[in-house]
């Protein structure tokens, strides 16, 4: 499985070098003296926590972010990389962990945006479909990008990077929302990729996929070298400790405690209302209180649709499809449905579950509002903030304080601020989609462990995630969405990766014969009753 | 060396103080280019814009009178701008709040009833209303853009009032000149101070100020407002009605430039005419931002309106300049308001030209 490329075949220069690279922002140092060299054919490891400067490391390499001091090499050459175009002239490619794609135009405008002169649109939707087609990245050039979820968006990034055959390619997290099957397939490309001669820096929190893909690595921590190694050699909890400067912790369950049903979907049907969304057909499921259910799935078969529905950002026309805590609740807003006592986190952090421009207190305010911070149409501040410093607090948020404005947060943090504020609201049903998307595994394993604190608890959890491996460490039972259908929910004991990923294209038993006995009829009737 | 600009890692809560006086600065810099180039005297020319309308107590009368309706309108307009809903049509919400309360005065011509005024300040409330409801409900049921519709409407409100003077409610003893009957005493503002013009719509325009502070800053409405400008998305997700957002932006401008509109025909002017203001709903879209939507700002800069209105006319009458003078004043303000703003995300840097750069072009040569 190991690449096989010798770094030593290609004599001379280093593909990429840096030499004692800082960088420091007003707030904070996010590089110093960092050092990293990277052979041709060599699939290099960057390692680190959220905000130990991975990220500004690689747009300093791609011309994004200028360095105040330090060396770039290329091939060689020391270069000062003006911009990211530039960057793209000397054979650099990159796919960013938060997406530079432009919402309004469709998939083949925003490829071409990112070459070279005026490439014609229709044959460059050929070419989009040829390299997608050959490395498993199946998306349709021409939608619009806005109706992508956040799995095809990413595979537009990384399509977009090997049409032009780049020689460094840079991948920032590029695996957090893909199948394991097209992980597969991606890792099959970057090792023919590499076996071509193509350098790749990779950098992932996933410490498994490393050790499977990378030959080197360079671990950072707060913005520091603090060691190289090859990830060959290590284990996963060694690579974790080098990272995190500690033992990572394990999640801890217990035996599921189910109580009465919380959140019943019934025969849930509903067409989007975006031309390229999932329809969403007879959907059933029962979430009781004291369990965690997951729901897998490759992004954009319906996950969007039906959380908007189950949260009512997008309400559905009938009232009895969505029940929470037995009220039936298709039709009500998402401020009614909180009322009722569920919480949501959402897939995007910024601008949904968070407002940008806002401090933390005020996105505080923004959806816990219902816990006595409003008096007669006035807000208590003193309260809000107070809530708002424990978040930070109890979730480990690195920040400037509950002063700060959202966006000036790293995407790790912000996540737990928002994990935070759902989970502290003390909900009865909790729905969280891609509850560790891009957050550190430290901060990943303290997430899982308090939503399984608050299944312990007795609250009733839906967890949509792309991440089986995550699914599978927390959920009781997991359901499989597929082309806009839900298959049944099947204890966790009595299925496997194998199986899951199986239902992922949508075969199930009986898939879409509801004739027969299955646990979906059975939750039909467990929804009559609620 | 090069000077670069860079992103604030938050925005400066300083230099939102500063924009605005640096803007201020600015613009009396190009004035005294401006007035230089004219050929006047620069100093004579400032002393006439800014000091002398304001040298004695009927002058600062005059100064607040012209100020109290921009504030109002200029607070009323932010809720709204806070929300994203952009209300440029005040002009047109004014001219119905003065129709509406001159309907009114008229029609109970002559009564010495004292629920007259109470009714013509709730009747310029419901016409700037009304008129504000017109993009409301475009915009909520056919997604129209309301900076449009709302600025069309204004050239309608016009051409209403227009047609009123001119036609049905003519004053029949006004040698045939567009203009109503002169309202009676108790369809006019009572004096504030004797002997001036300044009446208690000031009192009006300050209570407003000081709800739209509660509003704006402390009310959890004023904040869904803040968060459906800034993050829509956010705002669906939180549960907030937009709809109701935006309905509540325009209704609350309209109702404040209503008011306003009110507050001149029962004021300075006394009667309907062609032409109740001097493009107040215009100018009071420049104090809400100069004032940084915050009614203390709005305030503020009110005041500061309303000098480059009296300047004007001053600069007309004692420097024979053109009317145009209010006007470029109040652009030159607004632009460089707009320019000092960018300092408020940004910084200047300034950067040495990095030594790689020069080696890069030996590599490239």
């Amino acid at each position: 499985m190991t690449n096989r490329i010798e770094t030593s075949h290609s004599s001379g220069h280093p593909r990429i070098e840096l030499r004692n690279i800082t960088k420091i922002y007003p707030a904070v140092v996010a590089n110093k003296d960092v050092s990293l060299t990277a052979m041709p054919g060599e699939i290099h490891a960057v390692l680190g926590e959220n905000g130990a400067g991975k990220s500004t490391l690689m747009k300093i390499i791609y011309g994004v972010v200028k360095p105040d001091a330090g060396e770039v090499c290329w091939e060689g050459k020391p270069v000062t990389v003006v911009n990211p175009a530039h960057a793209r002239d000397l054979g650099i490619g990159m796919v960013f962990q938060h997406f530079s794609l432009f919402e309004t135009i469709t998939v083949a405008e925003n490829v071409a945006l990112a070459l070279p002169g005026k490439p014609e649109l229709n044959e460059l939707s050929r070419r989009i479909t040829e390299v997608s087609e050959k490395y498993g990245l199946p998306v349709d050039p021409r939608r619009l990008v806005h109706s992508l979820s956040v799995g095809e968006r990413q595979r537009v990034e990384i399509i977009r990077c090997l049409l032009v055959n780049p020689r460094l390619l840079i991948m920032d997290e590029p695996t957090s929302v893909l199948t394991p099957q097209a992980v597969r397939k991606l890792f099959e490309t970057l090792r023919q990729l590499s076996v071509e001669g193509c350098t790749i820096l990779y950098i992932s929190h996933k410490l498994d996929e490393i050790q499977e893909l990378c030959n080197s690595a360079t671990v950072l921590r707060g913005g520091q070298v603090t060691g190289h190694c090859d990830p060959r050699q290590e284990t996963p909890a060694s690579m974790a400790r080098m990272m995190i400067g500690k033992d990572l912790p394990h999640p801890q369950r217990g035996a599921p405690k189910p109580g009465e049903p919380r959140l019943v979907i019934a025969g849930l049907s509903h067409e989007s209302p975006d031309p390229f969304g999932t329809d969403l057909k007879d959907m059933h499921l029962t979430v009781h209180s004291g369990e965690i259910v997951g729901v897998a799935g490759v992004s954009g078969n319906g996950q969007q649709e039906l959380l908007a529905a189950i949260s009512g950002e997008e309400p559905i026309g009938e009232k009895h499809p969505v029940i929470i805590c037995g009220v039936e609740a298709g039709r009500m807003d998402p401020g009614e449905r909180r009322q009722l006592g569920m919480c949501f986190v959402p897939e995007e952090r910024l601008g949904r579950g968070a407002v940008p421009r806002m401090s933390l207190a005020d996105n505080a305010l923004l959806t816990a509002h219902r816990r006595g911070f409003v008096k007669s149409g006035l807000i208590k501040f003193a309260e809000v903030k107070a809530f708002a410093d424990n978040c930070i607090k109890d979730y480990n948020v690195k920040c400037g304080g509950s002063h700060s404005e959202a966006k000036s947060l790293s995407g790790g943090n912000l996540q737990k601020f928002i994990v935070g504020r759902e989970l502290m609201q003390n909900p009865k049903v909790l729905v969280v989609s891609q509850p560790t998307w891009g957050v550190d595994v430290g901060a990943a394993a303290f997430i899982r462990q308090r939503i399984i604190d608050l299944r312990n608890e007795g609250v009733a959890i839906l967890v949509v995630s792309e991440e089986l491996d995550e699914l599978f460490e927390i959920s009781d039972r997991l359901a499989v969405i597929a082309k806009g259908r839900l298959s049944p929910a099947k204890p966790i004991q009595e299925t496997n990766v194998e199986e899951i990923g199986v239902w992922m294209s949508g075969m199930w038993p009986d898939a879409g014969d509801a004739a027969h006995y299955s646990p979906a009829s059975e939750e039909a009737k467990n929804a009559a009753q609620a | 060396m090069r000077l670069k600009l860079e992103a604030r890692a938050e925005p400066s809560p300083l230099m939102g103080y500063l924009s605005p006086l640096l803007a201020a600065g600015l613009t009396i810099i190009a004035g005294f280019i401006l007035f230089s180039v004219l050929g006047k005297n620069p100093l004579q020319a400032f002393y006439t814009f800014f000091v002398h309308p304001i040298r004695d107590l009927n002058g600062i009368a005059e100064l607040l009178l012209k100020a109290s309706p921009l504030m109002l309108i200029a607070v009323g307009l932010a809720c709204g701008y806070r929300a994203n809903v952009w209300n440029i049509g005040a002009e047109g919400q004014l001219v119905l709040g003065a129709i509406f309360a001159g309907g009114v005065a008229l029609y109970f011509y002559g009564s010495d009833s004292k629920f007259v005024l109470p009714m013509m300040v709730v009747a310029g409330a419901i016409g700037g209303m009304l008129w504000a409801a017109i993009p409301a409900l475009l915009r909520t049921r056919f997604n129209t853009n309301e900076i449009l519709v709302s600025l069309m409407l204004v050239y309608v409100a016009n051409l209403l009032l227009s047609w009123l003077v001119n036609e049905p409610w003519r004053d029949p003893e006004g040698f045939n000149f567009p203009q109503t009957k002169q309202f009676t005493e108790t369809a006019l503002y009572p004096a504030l101070i004797a002997g001036t013009r300044l009446n208690v719509g000031f009192l009006i325009s300050l209570a407003a100020i000081a709800a739209g502070y509660l509003f704006l800053n402390r009310s959890f409405k004023g904040f869904q407002m803040r968060v459906a400008g800034l993050a829509d998305a956010a705002a669906k997700y939180a549960g907030f009605n937009a709809n109701g957002m935006i309905w509540l932006g325009l209704l609350l401008g309209g109702a404040a430039a209503g008011i306003a509109g009110m507050g001149e025909v029962a004021g300075p002017i006394g009667q309907l005419l062609p032409s109740v203001s001097p493009g107040y709903g215009f100018a009071a879209i420049i104090v809400a931002f100069v004032g940084r939507l915050h009614p203390v700002g709005i305030l503020l800069a009110s005041l500061l309106m309303s000098l480059l209105y009296l300047g004007g006319e001053a600069a007309q009458m004692e420097l024979n300049l053109p009317s145009a003078m209010t006007g470029l004043f109040q652009g030159m303000l607004l632009f460089f308001l707009l320019g000092s703003d960018v300092f408020i995300s940004y910084r200047v840097k300034v950067v040495q030209p990095p030594k790689a750069q020069a080696r890069l072009k030996e590599a490239a040569a």
